[in-house]
């Protein structure tokens, strides 16, 4: 047993209310800069839909992840190490800008400067890129908003696979949708990491962070196409990959991660995960899909278990990693109650940002007498997101966790109501659920109230991991790439740019 | 001895070496951050792939095939008993062959570069010096073998195979002797090479220290520690 911690996150689907606060502040923090106007760290996605980048769920289309290959072995979609290297001279399962969307500012000069018209002054849109105008902004970030384009277009949504009757779920009175928000998953079995050819991407020992190294990085982008949830960003300026950093020097101090300090709807939580590295390519390599989430399951320890406590500290796992890992709200969610799902599980890179599906509305079917009860619980396939959509989406198909995450999250609201309303304790519903009272007034206090010092348990890097700070003293602090050296900003001999620099295309305006 | 040949083919080889070594290993170790292959394929992907490969397959057999001709001793060659003449036809047909290639698709590549909007925009001078660069010496390269159909006998490349002996053995003052009388095609190709190794540090060529033949000898996973 070679136990490590890492820091994972869940997030409370049924609590989104997709107001993009995590996006802004992360971009405001991490991606405000040229080369990565496209790219988020943290997105937030209406589905069903085809996403960002379009259609990221399709590995038939953009061969993410990893596969079982004929030998039974683990591979990337990809291909083995030299196809990957034959393929270095141009990539075939690049996106695009345009997958993403092609970066766009508004000349909103011109409203002070337009001279007197008929017309009101209009600030049209320009390209980031090439400086052009655009006429048409034809994608967005977030095109799909609260389902925005057609049905027909967002049908191609993978996770509509095997669902039955998809098509109904175009009509007004049937549709349906909830939101997604995504970042990095910082996997335990990352493919981004196996396919960098450079070897410039790897995860932290200490806490699971998954990181591009900036100084070796070369550009070879495979790690854009390795990663199935298209989380590496390509900067078209720098020319070397970006992803979201968890936010490290915030995890490594003790605070929340950008997104979930300001996660206005209380949805995401961070806490530390134990769990047995030897085991990682077996997990991983679990033969049916629909096994992987109970394959990474299986990967994560007991915290209070003494012999991984004892293994922890011969690993060198710090004092107050091990408290915060007995308290770990993640670890709860994931591991006790088992209400938080991986998403996507078949992609085989077992993934360390998991999600508690939404439950959808029936209730008013149910009073009106229009739904079937399942005992205590109504059924849950009168839920207006079909089953089907949300298990292909959080565990490779199978219905059966995300039905007991959804009657659990439903049981802990009847038991609540009971108690609060009708001031009775009804045992029976928890029952059903495989539930005790103790367990269930947990979950309230997490879920529903959602506190603070309740979401986030981070401990702070022990002293050997964190850097010694007199040294830093003076320094330059956090920085892209190089750095900011000696202070010098003069030119660069080897044509790199002034750091810091924000280069503005000029707008000039014609007639 | 003609000065403006000692100059070129005799001093200025020279000079371009130390500022090619150097100057990749002074960039390696101070501006990491600098050593790329600045790919633009995310900001269009239109036949980029087949330009690309073209290019990069035909400009490396092109410099596998100069260093068979220019490094690798004679000595070799009539070893496995291959004549000047012979040698002399294999470069042309190979080297015609892939220059053909690298042609079709720089040409495209220099397209893309010029009259893309986007790439256009996200190019630095010097990435569109050194694929111009690049360009016309492969087009003075080619023009290299339509004047060798006028010498088939091999002795031409002799003399410049002479040419870069001596000269990695240090002795340019002989060297220099056996630029003296061949074409100007062959000198300018001869130069406008050289001039690529004085800016290849200083350019996005750089990447090219960098295959990543290390790829595969390492494991999948990487993990750091942070003491």
């Amino acid at each position: 047993m070679k136990v490590r911690a890492q820091i994972g996150m869940v997030l409370n689907l049924d609590k989104c209310i997709g107001c993009h606060t995590c996006s802004i502040t992360c971009k405001n923090v991490w991606t405000s800069r040229e080369g990565v106007e496209y790219a988020w760290f943290n997105n937030v996605e209406t589905k069903p839909g085809v996403g960002f980048p379009k259609e990221w769920e399709n590995q038939e289309k953009w061969n993410g992840g990893w596969v079982r290959n004929s030998k039974g072995k683990l591979q990337l979609k990809m291909g083995g190490k030299l196809r990957i290297l034959a393929n270095i001279f141009a990539n075939p399962d690049l996106p695009a800008i345009d997958d993403y969307y092609e970066p766009f500012d508004f000349d909103y000069q011109h409203l002070h400067t337009a001279g007197d018209s008929k017309h009101q002054p209009v600030a049209r849109p320009r390209s980031l890129i090439s400086g052009q105008r655009m006429e048409k902004i034809e994608w967005g970030p977030n095109w799909e908003e609260i389902l925005g384009t057609e049905f027909a277009k967002r049908k191609v949504d993978k996770n509509f696979d095997e669902v039955v009757q998809k098509d109904i779920y175009g009509q007004f009175e049937k549709t349906f949708m909830m939101y997604l928000p995504r970042l990095c998953e910082h996997c335990l079995n990352p493919a981004c990491v196996a396919a960098c050819p450079s070897g410039a991407i790897y995860k932290r020992e200490e806490d699971g962070i998954v990181l591009i190294d900036q100084d070796k990085c070369r550009g070879w982008r495979m790690c854009v196409s390795g990663c199935p949830y298209k989380k590496i960003y390509y900067n078209w300026k720098t020319g070397k990959s970006e992803k979201c950093t968890f936010c490290f020097p915030r995890i490594e101090a003790g605070q929340p991660t950008t997104c979930s300090e300001t996660c206005v709807g209380r949805i995401r939580y961070l806490g530390v995960l134990l769990y047995d590295a030897d085991k990682i390519e077996a997990a991983a390599n679990t033969p049916n899909e629909k096994d992987l989430y109970q394959a990474q399951l299986d990967l994560f320890l007991d915290p209070f278990d003494p012999e991984v406590i004892k293994a922890a500290q011969k690993e060198g796992i710090p004092e107050n990693w091990l408290k915060a890992a007995q308290r770990s709200p993640v670890y709860m969610m994931a591991m006790e109650w088992k209400v938080a799902l991986p998403l996507h599980p078949e992609y085989r890179t077992l993934p360390m940002v998991w999600y508690v599906p939404p439950l959808s509305p029936i209730q008013t079917a149910v009073e009106a007498g229009h739904v079937g009860m399942n005992g205590e619980i109504p059924d849950l396939k009168s839920l207006r997101i079909p089953l089907r959509y949300l298990a292909n989406m959080l565990t490779a198909g199978d219905e059966a966790p995300v039905v007991r995450a959804l009657e659990r999250m439903i049981a802990m609201r009847a038991y609540k109501r009971s108690q609060n309303v009708d001031g009775v304790e009804d045992f029976e519903v928890l029952k059903q659920v495989g539930l005790t009272p103790n367990q269930v007034e947990e979950m309230y206090r997490y879920m529903a109230l959602a506190n603070y010092e309740d979401r986030f348990v981070i401990p702070t890097s022990a002293r050997a991991y964190a850097e010694n700070a007199y040294d830093l003293k003076g320094d330059c602090g956090f920085s892209f790439g190089n750095g900011c050296g000696n202070g010098e900003s003069g030119l660069n001999l080897f044509g790199g740019d002034k750091k810091g620099v924000r280069k503005v295309i000029p707008v000039v305006m014609k007639d | 001895m003609n000065f403006t040949d000692m100059l070129l083919f005799g001093i200025y080889p020279y000079i371009a070496s130390v500022i090619f070594f150097v100057g990749s290993a002074l960039r390696y170790d101070r501006e990491q951050f600098t050593w790329k292959a600045q790919s633009s394929q995310i900001l269009d992907k239109t036949y980029f792939r087949t330009a690309s490969v073209l290019f990069h397959v035909g400009i490396i057999m092109i410099f596998l095939g100069h260093f068979a001709g220019l490094v690798m001793p004679y000595e070799v060659w009539s070893f496995l008993g291959i004549t000047l003449a012979q040698k002399q036809l294999i470069a042309m047909g190979v080297g015609g062959f892939f220059g053909a290639i690298c042609f079709i698709g720089l040409t495209m590549l220099v397209w893309r570069r010029l009259f893309n909007p986007r790439v256009r925009a996200s190019s630095s001078v010097m990435d569109t010096l050194i694929l111009l660069l690049i360009y016309w010496q492969l087009i003075l390269g080619i023009m290299t073998i339509f004047v060798s159909t006028g010498h088939m006998d091999g002795y031409v490349m002799q003399d410049l195979m002479s040419w870069s002996r001596y000269l990695l053995t240090f002795r340019p003052a002989e060297a220099i002797e056996f630029m003296a009388d061949i074409h100007w095609i062959y000198k300018a190709h001869v130069f406008w090479g050289i001039t690529l190794f004085v800016l290849f540090p200083f350019s996005r060529l750089v990447h090219i220290w960098s295959v990543p033949v290390k790829y595969f000898g390492r494991s999948h996973q990487i993990v750091r520690r942070r003491y």
